[in-house]
């Protein structure tokens, strides 16, 4: 199978995975859905030789989030409330930013050619320094880690505010207690 | 979830290799695809299918819920304490050149601890994110599902 076939195969059962998410109501099919959804897209990645972006998104979006999700599902109700109206406005928003998404695209340089800005600007830069310059053989990490240390440092941190955030707001609340009597 | 033979047994099975390949995709993160994200939220999985399956009290023994704050913190500081050293070895911030005797070697260990740092930290925080859900969450029984 043509790699092509495979990214349109990969994007057709995006989209009907998206779409069973927004048609579904109950919440612990939409969570599955959702973990299929970034299962999906990590195929996707690879497809597209973008094997460290599959192997992040599998893991977080197809299992640590889905644990996530349902373990917040426990918390709420199992069913998605069900509104009176349709959201009308909602739908013309996104169909007009869709179209304006979609026009954007129609000036950009054809998929995967030599001659597109991204690939003639800092990449074949790292790809002939970074070798020679941090002794790394993975690019990726190499820039991850090296020229682009600074972003790497912020995201690190954001990870790091992030897992203070929650437990500033959920707290080891019953755990404490346990933990506390029996001290 | 203690009832569930099959689930056990395989949980048991895979467990192992899931922190091995995390261990693996930590220090192989410079040679194949993988880092220290990918190998903290690796890490953290194994964790959450071991909470999953022998309950949040049986992980809080393995990583109490201070351990993992202390291990995202732990993370950050690695991250920017080797930031730090840089700037004392006299090069500028996150420039590793100076953590070894020539400059590619300083940037092959400074990639190398940075990445360790960033997957401490990731792993850290997931486990604490996942404990303190758990925590909240009631015990679910079977036929609720």
């Amino acid at each position: 199978m043509s790699p092509l076939f495979i990214d349109i195969l990969l994007f057709t059962l995006l989209a009907m995975t998206a779409l069973a998410i927004v048609r579904l109501r109950n919440l612990f099919a939409v969570t599955m859905l959702a973990s299929i959804f970034s299962l999906l897209a990590a195929g996707l990645f690879v497809n597209l030789d973008a094997v460290d972006v599959a192997f992040t998104e599998a893991a977080v979006g197809g299992g640590i989030s889905t644990v996530l999700m349902l373990c917040a599902l426990t918390l709420t109700k199992r069913d998605e409330k069900r509104t009176g109206h349709t959201a009308w406005l909602a739908l013309l928003l996104c169909a007009v930013t869709g179209a304006g998404l979609v026009y954007g695209t129609l000036d950009m340089p054809a998929f995967g050619s030599p001659d597109a800005p991204i690939h003639t600007h800092v990449a074949p830069d790292y790809i002939a320094r970074a070798k020679a310059e941090t002794g790394v053989p993975n690019i990726v990490t190499a820039v991850l880690a090296s020229y682009r240390g600074y972003d790497t440092l912020g995201e690190t941190t954001v990870i790091f505010a992030a897992g203070i955030a929650v437990l500033l707001l959920l707290g080891f609340k019953r755990s404490d207690k346990r933990e506390g009597g029996e001290e | 979830m203690s009832h569930h033979l099959v689930l056990r047994v395989v949980a048991n099975l895979l467990l192992p290799f899931i922190l091995v390949f995390a261990l693996y995709v930590q220090w192989h993160g410079d040679n194949g695809p993988g880092g220290g994200f990918q190998a903290g939220v690796v890490f953290a999985a194994g964790m959450i299918l071991y909470a999953l399956v022998y309950g949040v009290d049986a992980l809080k023994k393995v990583i109490p819920a201070k351990t993992s704050i202390i291990l995202m913190s732990l993370g950050v500081l690695i991250y920017a304490g080797t930031g730090l050293s840089s700037l004392f070895l006299g090069h500028d911030f996150l420039d590793y050149s100076g953590l070894a005797a020539n400059s590619t070697q300083g940037q092959e260990r400074g990639i190398l601890i940075v990445e360790l740092g960033v997957g401490i930290a990731v792993a850290g925080a997931m486990i604490a994110i996942f404990t303190a859900f758990a925590g909240r969450t009631p015990e679910i029984e079977d036929k609720e599902w």
